[in-house]
């Protein structure tokens, strides 16, 4: 407890304080591990001065499943379900980015109407993925209104996604070699109808916080973090664009015809919490935009690859001849076996660079996983990002690296 | 810059390190040995050519059950990307069974220090002169190495304790200047 009376932010001006800093005058808190403004389990241990947080350190490993040790007693299409359980706000990503890593090391290529419903599927998972993260982080500024805008979107594009696949957040839609399903009939123009419900959030919350005096106050150089520490810390997708580095895969190494699609790539130009939010929004009307085209370009044909390494015979065959019939009970109980090898393979995901490395023994079940979550990255660098700010700072800035604890942890 | 340029590059700076490179779907791999892994590290982050700045992962691997395996028994891949010149490149290390160990990369990159903790956490890969080797998906109390092949998926282990943190605070709090 102090003696006498201070001067507010006496602690953040550092040398200028006369008196010696004695940690016994601190106030030790902890921010989580449950508590509703760490969307997850996260726990961060703060030591306060007054309301100024002069050093933190963060426990993670509430949520550890063990995602990597289950796909090695799994086969490879048995781990796509796990995948889902990644990050759960844009399932089908973590889908996509699974299945991609195993295809390439099949040397396999998926039909292309398979590869536009991939990019389709992504992207509107991209955009719900930056609603919930921005809804969510606006919430914890007190701005609620948003919070509804967003999820009334948001489950307009769930709707889509449940009529894909049966399942609003775990999906499972993609399969080894292509797409467990094609889309159903209408879907071109019911996405498009759910687009405009997008955009009218989209523009509803830009009216809301693009002038809005709190919300600048709030977020305009609060926890900033520089172009060089982002890259130390690994840092991907819309954050380390947010601090100015036009890095994303789509461009730099496409995959899916992303090549083909017209689209932007926004960047910030000092890596605070207002950057890292129009980032996002930013990227959703550029998802739009590359939902639209892949649309009107999405061929005709089938949605899973006729390869025999992969894909089930048609029923015909294997009820009707011998080889339809070795085919499918090679697949069923010998699974699919990539040659022995490995592989780093990266997908664009809605909060940076999801990698999966996966070592193949030549068997049916992978011999070794490892996902590289991107909010892994980001949560290293918490601590750093929030010392010298305010305790309320530091939620925001929490929601504004987008941390998703099923990935965080696996 | 493409496989062998770049290869021809490490092995220009560093030609006994060097013990070998292999082709991973498109991406070179070079193994070094374990002693020159941070000599290595450093000439790809500082060296211009080659730019690597971020280090993406570190995937530890345990070999013991590969098929006609002989090398040792753990494996690291460490992978790099570089923003500037748009490649990447995987530094594999073997570290033998008795002394699972290496330097760490923390003073090179940022995020080595959680990667490294991970990579300690599930595999037992000891990482010297790390700062603050523990634990850090697995709780606290947890005995072994889930990640190591013979540590059984059905094994629990009865875990209750919470951690103060304070081991980590009070170091953090000296480099602040307050006693």
């Amino acid at each position: 407890m102090r003696t006498e009376p201070q001067a507010p932010f006496e602690s953040s001006q550092g040398l200028n304080s006369p008196r010696p800093k004695d940690k016994r005058e601190l106030v030790y808190v902890n921010i989580g591990p449950s508590h509703p403004a760490t969307h997850g389990a996260l726990r961060t241990f703060c030591a306060l001065d007054g309301e100024t947080i002069v050093a933190a350190v963060m426990e993670q490993g509430y949520l550890h499943r063990g995602f990597e040790k289950d796909c090695e007693s799994h086969t490879f299409q048995q781990v796509i379900p796990y995948t889902d359980r990644l990050n759960y706000v844009s399932a089908m990503i973590n889908n996509v980015g699974f299945c991609k890593a195993v295809e390439r090391m099949l040397h396999l290529t998926i039909p292309d109407r398979a590869a536009y419903i991939r990019v389709v599927v992504s992207e509107l998972n991209r955009i719900i993925d930056h609603q919930v993260c921005v809804a969510a982080n606006l919430l914890d500024m007190g701005a609620l209104t948003n919070f509804w805008y967003f999820f009334n979107a948001r489950e307009k594009v769930y709707d889509i996604l449940e009529k894909l696949c049966g399942a609003r957040l775990t999906s499972s839609y993609t399969r080894i070699g292509g797409m467990a399903r094609d889309v159903y009939p209408q879907f071109a123009d019911e996405v498009k109808a759910v687009l405009k419900s997008v955009e009218q959030s989209l523009g509803d919350v830009l009216k809301l916080v693009e002038k809005n005096r709190i919300f600048l106050d709030r977020t305009r150089d609060v926890c900033p973090i520089s172009k060089e520490r982002a890259i130390a810390y690994g840092w991907t997708g819309p954050t380390l664009r947010a601090s100015g580095v036009e890095y994303d895969l789509r461009k730099v190494e496409p995959y899916y015809h992303y090549e083909d699609f017209k689209f932007e790539v926004p960047v910030g130009t000092k890596g605070d919490i207002y950057d890292r939010i129009f980032v996002r929004l930013y990227e959703m009307e550029e998802s739009i935009r590359i939902i639209h085209q892949a649309l009107d370009k999405m061929p005709q044909g089938p949605v899973m690859s006729d390869d025999k390494r992969v894909a089930l015979p048609p029923k015909q065959q294997t009820y009707g001849n011998i080889e339809g019939l070795m085919n499918h009970f090679k697949i069923i109980m010998h699974g699919i076996c990539p040659e022995p090898g490995e592989i780093y393979d990266a997908t664009e995901a809605a909060n940076g660079e999801l990698g999966f490395t996966i070592v193949s023994d030549g068997s049916k079940n992978p011999y070794r996983v490892k996902c590289r979550p991107p909010c892994f990255m980001n949560f290293a660098a918490f601590t750093e990002l929030i010392e010298g700010s305010m305790v309320a700072d530091a939620i925001i800035a929490l929601g504004s690296i987008n941390i998703i604890a099923g990935e965080l942890d696996r | 810059m493409d496989a062998s340029a770049l290869l021809e590059t490490i092995k220009s700076k560093h030609p006994k390190t060097l013990l070998g490179s292999q082709d991973r779907f498109g991406v070179l791999e070079v193994s070094v040995d374990r002693t020159g892994l941070v000599d290595v590290a450093r000439t790809l982050r500082d060296e211009p050519e080659l730019a690597f700045e971020m280090l993406i992962d570190i995937v530890s691997i345990d070999y013991s059950q590969y098929p006609e395996w002989r090398g040792d028994r753990f494996g690291l891949t460490y992978l790099f990307k570089s923003l500037a010149k748009g490649h990447r490149l995987q530094v594999k290390v073997l570290l033998p069974e008795d002394a699972p160990s290496v330097n760490t990369l923390c003073q090179l990159w940022a995020n080595a220090n959680h990667l490294e903790r991970e990579a300690f956490d599930q595999m037992g890969i000891r990482f010297v002169s790390h700062p603050n080797l523990k634990r850090i998906l697995n709780h606290h109390e947890f005995i072994g190495h889930p990640l190591r092949k013979d540590y059984p998926i059905t094994q629990r282990q009865w875990l209750s304790a919470s951690q103060s943190l304070m081991d980590e605070m009070e170091p953090r709090l000296k480099e602040k200047g307050y006693t």
